[in-house]
């Protein structure tokens, strides 16, 4: 058995419940005595921390490398604008012009400079701060305000954890961030609402996990008993549903103090505990 | 003297484009000789970003000393100035009347950005 095991939780969109699903699970981690990891790669909206109420002890910054240009060794040969993807450099009327805040890092403009014109150096995007919350190892990313291009932090959240189980939160959607943050996850746990909206995005995150070849199941949330939305394409899909949590203001009540249904709603720490096992089981781990 | 006018379509009776950077097309009208060339911008069109970047380089590339359009970000500013590029903004109506325009000094020359960036 290796000592790691990442379990992602995603969604197609926000707010289904993410968030509560993977820091309760790490709450049950916990409590039933593994040494575990909180992972929050949501950077652009980051709200774990609410819930776990982490001590943070560390901070550290993350940045992508950008280009700089000697404009003294420039010969204007326009090379590093026709690599560029991004329109984040450009030579102009015998310019070279960047534009930071576009630039993706890739150092394909330094690479392909016949005059060795190009150095990098390093731009902020964001920080990483963690901590502990009880025995819960907490990590998560904040992308600085303004900034629009969250991989490379979403990385550098996933290259921190535990060697034990890491519970990784991931940013709502399909995109690039959400794929950073699973990539590479023993296991994902798609939550979602049993709605035909919800069952929409839920189609298009399984498709995604599927392509990246990644095991995973379903987590119901707000699930009521009459309605098979979620249970009908689940079946369809051969994808396991692994808890349904069910549609109860209590949990809505607690959330709003900032309270997790795990602790604070009776009857809960059981579900959590056992979508642990299973999630753990289905993992092989 | 080169000026490009953004436009919707491929000649003097067309509408003005009043986006720069996603702008269908140019029209590109020497004031000595009177004549026009039209070069395509499809290739921005979808870009996305930096679209007004790419913008400044393609008319750049062909000589243009000014720009007149509807409006103008940030960062297309930048490289139009880099180019030497003069920027006229606030121009409406067809691609003749806004030549008239800047030709009779009713469009005034724009200091800066008068739009927010689309992509910040
Ligand atoms: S590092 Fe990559 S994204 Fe950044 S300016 Fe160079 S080519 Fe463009
Ligand atoms: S590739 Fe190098 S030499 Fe060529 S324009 Fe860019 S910075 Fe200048």
């Amino acid at each position: 058995m290796s000592p790691k095991l990442t379990i992602a939780v995603a969604s197609g969109k926000g707010g289904t419940g993410k968030t509560t699903v993977s820091a309760s699970l790490s709450c049950a981690a916990a409590d039933a005595g593994y040494k575990v990891a909180y992972l929050d790669c949501d950077v652009e909206e980051p709200n774990g921390h609410l819930f776990l109420k982490p001590e943070i002890d560390c901070r550290h910054l993350v940045g992508i490398p950008v280009p700089v240009v000697d404009q003294k060794k420039c010969v204007a040969c326009g090379a590093c604008g026709q690599i560029c993807q991004y329109s984040a450099i450009v030579c102009i009327n015998k310019n070279i012009l960047t534009f930071d805040k576009m630039c993706h890092g890739c150092g394909g403009c330094a690479l392909v400079c016949p005059a060795g014109a190009i150095t990098e150096k390093s731009r902020s995007i964001g920080s990483i701060e963690g901590g502990s919350a009880g025995r819960i190892s907490f990590y998560h990313g904040n992308l600085f305000v303004g900034e629009a291009f969250s991989p490379p932090l979403i990385r550098a959240v996933r290259s921190t954890g535990c060697n034990g189980l890491n519970i990784v939160d991931a940013p709502p959607g399909t995109s690039c961030p959400v794929i950073s943050a699973i990539k590479g996850a023993d296991y994902v746990l798609l939550v979602t609402e049993p709605t035909p909206f919800g069952i929409n995005d839920l189609d298009i995150a399984a498709g995604m996990v599927k392509e990246l070849g990644i095991p995973h199941a379903v987590v119901v949330n707000r699930h009521d008993p009459d309605n098979t939305l979620a249970r009908d394409f689940c079946r369809d899909r051969g994808i396991k549903i692994l808890a349904e949590i069910p549609d109860d203001r209590r949990i809505a009540e607690a959330y709003s103090r900032g309270a997790l249904p795990y602790s604070a709603v009776p009857g809960y720490r059981e579900l959590f505990k056992e979508l642990l096992i299973s999630a753990v089981k289905e993992a092989k781990w | 003297m080169k000026v490009a006018v953004t436009s919707m379509g491929q000649n003097m009776e067309s509408k003005v484009d009043p986006r720069f950077g996603r702008a269908n097309w140019f029209i590109l009208f020497n004031t000595e000789t009177a004549e026009y060339e039209v070069v395509s911008n499809e290739q921005n069109l979808n870009a996305g970003q930096g679209a007004g970047i790419q913008s400044a380089e393609i008319i750049s590339r062909n000589g243009v000393e000014a720009l007149i359009t509807g409006n103008c970000g940030p960062k297309a500013f930048k490289a139009l100035g880099a180019a030497g590029i003069q920027v006229y903004c606030g121009a409406e109506g067809t691609v003749a009347e806004a030549l008239e325009s800047f030709k009779s000094g009713k469009l005034e020359k724009a200091s800066g950005a008068n739009v927010e960036a689309h992509w910040a």
